[in-house]
């Protein structure tokens, strides 16, 4: 089955299918150096296009349906994957899998935000959207993790904390509130890579870390960029000229100093080759996870308070003494 | 229903005709059943309708002057100015919305932070300004309420944080998350030391505020028929397509499922944090007395 392609990659699609009929005639004389021909002006093309994406394109990538989610790249980065359920409170939030794996010789705690890849499964993973249950899940895990001495690792793609009347109910904001408390507190390394949609206080609710990792066509903001189109020009038709504004790309957010890494993903994003980003992600975070290990727990609080101590941007008028 | 607004509205009628000849401001018409009092009796109930009980909004300032013990609010040196990191533009860029705001409030940012007494117990205090911007949390409001938790542990005090809030602030974008993770982080820190925090929510008290320092006080006031929620009404009706029960997301329904501790009338609000803090921390009043002793 094809991809589903969006209308910026409609100069590559074009190239594509004539490759791909040139390439049924491949016994006519001459045929093989058109091919190659095609396949550069293709390669070019595609580094034209995708290396200037805007805010914009880039959050359509992010939300392709054929991208990989978290369980793709739990189930091919880790061994002995298990998977628990359940937040021993109120339901299992299927917004949100956990569990527990092992990356290399490292025994981690994961969790992953979940979308689904069709609408069946999107409707029974509530398109990645989390409930109050899903956070204390994760939480619930995250201790466990802590007691036995497990690193957490963290994938987060979300649209945000699922806005509905249950959620409402049953305390949305507390359960987000108190884990992104309890995190500061956790003495093991949490690491997070932001592999698709970080949307706000939904994304944050477990996405405080060490590090933070986020891939090349992942975006991450307070508000989405058609929530805030509808709150501040009143029309979700602006979204594209908000996700400009709203500086959420990832290169943004690295200059801002709220991500530590971007991950490079393969030409056209991660659902155009994702074997490839399975490995690019399994390294980056062997990588990270090496160093964070050495670190003694009580050190990993601290440092990490004082990572998110630092965040802000503002003037201040030291009074003379 | 209908019948009896519109004879409340021809009784009514003369007496707003009768404004035209006093001076302007002398009256108060309730925006929630339209009782007409002297301005000067609204103020003296604390800006509370005496008919309906509707608890209207408060100015930082006089939230200040409501809550705490006379003349003992001594306010932080206000040396903290938003920028515009992001350099954001809407329909108007974010540098002259942030001056409109100051000249409207006289703040530099939606937060005042200071230290106070409450019945004779010293307090950090923190009043949120919701003419500010909606009082939403940039990177200015994150910080001031970060050093303020960070002085109520330095000073061994409690603190109490007075919210009136939309959520974060658009405008700085991410920045803005950020501010709910570092006020929560300087939480995490008070609550090992074991210094009490006392939350009063007033309307509003939503999204990001909510989810980070609002939900997370030892015990969480709030006044009555308060917003209070994670989500907005609008957003939720939008994204489920069906009526909100009635009283949702309002302080007594939160109070209901578990989510706020008490719900009291603002002319209560002083006694109960009164006695709160006599509960957490009588040091705290002690310390006072002792040090005015040896002065
Ligand atoms: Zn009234």
């Amino acid at each position: 089955m094809a991809l589903a392609t969006f209308d910026f990659e409609k100069p590559i699609v074009e190239l594509e299918r004539e490759i791909s009929d040139l390439l049924s005639r491949e016994n006519e004389p001459g045929i093989s150096r058109k091919i190659k021909a095609l396949e550069q002006k293709l390669e070019k093309t595609k580094i034209d296009i995708y290396s200037k994406l805007t805010p914009w394109q880039r959050v359509q990538v992010a939300r392709h349906m054929a991208r990989p989610h978290s369980l793709d790249y739990i189930q091919s980065i880790f061994t002995e994957w298990t998977e628990i359920h359940g937040d021993r409170c109120f339901a299992d939030d299927m917004a949100v899998v956990t569990g527990f794996g092992n990356i290399g010789n490292q025994s981690v705690t994961v969790i992953g935000q979940q979308k689904g890849k069709d609408t069946k499964e999107n409707l029974a993973r509530n398109f990645g959207m989390m409930h109050p249950e899903g956070y204390r899940k994760a939480m619930r895990v995250m201790r466990i993790g802590e007691r036995f001495n497990l690193p957490i690792i963290i994938f987060i793609d979300t649209p945000g904390a699922y806005p509905g009347i249950g959620a409402e109910e049953r305390g949305q904001a507390e359960a987000i509130a108190r884990n992104i408390r309890d995190m500061f507190t956790l003495s093991v390394p949490i690491l997070i890579i932001i592999i698709g949609e970080g949307a706000s206080g939904g994304a944050l609710g477990i996405g405080v870390g060490d590090y933070i990792l986020m891939m090349e066509n992942a975006w991450y903001c307070v508000i989405s960029p058609e929530g805030c189109a509808s709150i501040l020009w009143r029309d979700r038709a602006m979204a594209a000229r908000s996700a400009e504004a709203l500086k959420l790309t990832p290169p943004d957010l690295l200059k801002l100093g709220v991500i530590d890494e971007i991950v490079p993903e393969p030409l056209g994003g991660a659902h155009r080759d994702p074997v490839s980003s399975f490995q690019t992600v399994r390294s980056a975070l062997e990588k990270r996870l090496q160093e964070l290990v050495k670190i003694p727990g009580d050190v990993l609080i601290e440092r990490r308070a004082q990572k998110y101590r630092k965040m802000g941007v503002f003037l201040e008028n030291k009074p003379e003494k | 229903m209908t019948w009896f607004r519109k004879r409340k509205y021809t009784v009514l009628k003369p007496t707003e005709k009768k404004r035209v000849d006093i001076p302007d401001g002398l009256w108060h018409k309730c925006q929630q059943c339209l009782h007409i009092l002297l301005a000067r009796d609204y103020e003296k109930n604390l800006w509370v309708c005496p008919k309906c009980n509707f608890h209207d909004r408060v100015s930082g300032w006089d939230r200040i002057g409501i809550t705490f013990d006379p003349e003992s609010f001594i306010a932080d040196e206000d040396i903290l100015d938003p920028t515009d990191p992001l350099e954001f533009f809407d329909t108007m860029n974010y540098m002259d919305r942030l001056v409109s705001y100051q000249k409207k409030t006289g703040l530099k940012d939606a937060v005042i932070t200071g230290i106070a007494k409450c019945g004779g117990y010293k307090v950090v205090a923190g009043v949120m300004e919701f003419n500010f911007a909606g009082g939403s949390m940039g990177s200015v409001v994150g910080e001031k309420i970060t050093r303020a938790f960070e002085r109520s542990l330095k000073e061994r005090l409690p603190i109490v944080i007075i919210c009136a809030s939309g959520g974060a602030r658009m405008q700085e974008g991410i920045l803005s998350l950020m501010q709910m993770a570092k006020t929560s982080m300087a939480i995490a820190r008070l609550n090992e030391a074991k210094i009490p925090y006392i939350t009063v929510l007033t309307h509003p008290t939503t999204a990001g505020v909510m989810a980070s320092y609002a939900s997370l006080g030892d015990v969480i006031i709030a006044e009555p028929n308060a917003l209070i929620g994670f989500a907005g009404p609008r957003v939720i009706q939008q994204t489920i397509n069906q009526i909100l029960p009635k009283g949702f997301q309002r302080s007594e329904f939160v109070r209901d499922h578990g989510f706020i501790d008490i719900v009291t009338n603002r002319k209560d609000l002083r006694n109960t944090m009164i006695n709160l803090l006599s509960f957490f921390a009588p040091w705290a009043r002690e310390k006072e007395e002792v040090s005015s002793q040896s002065q």
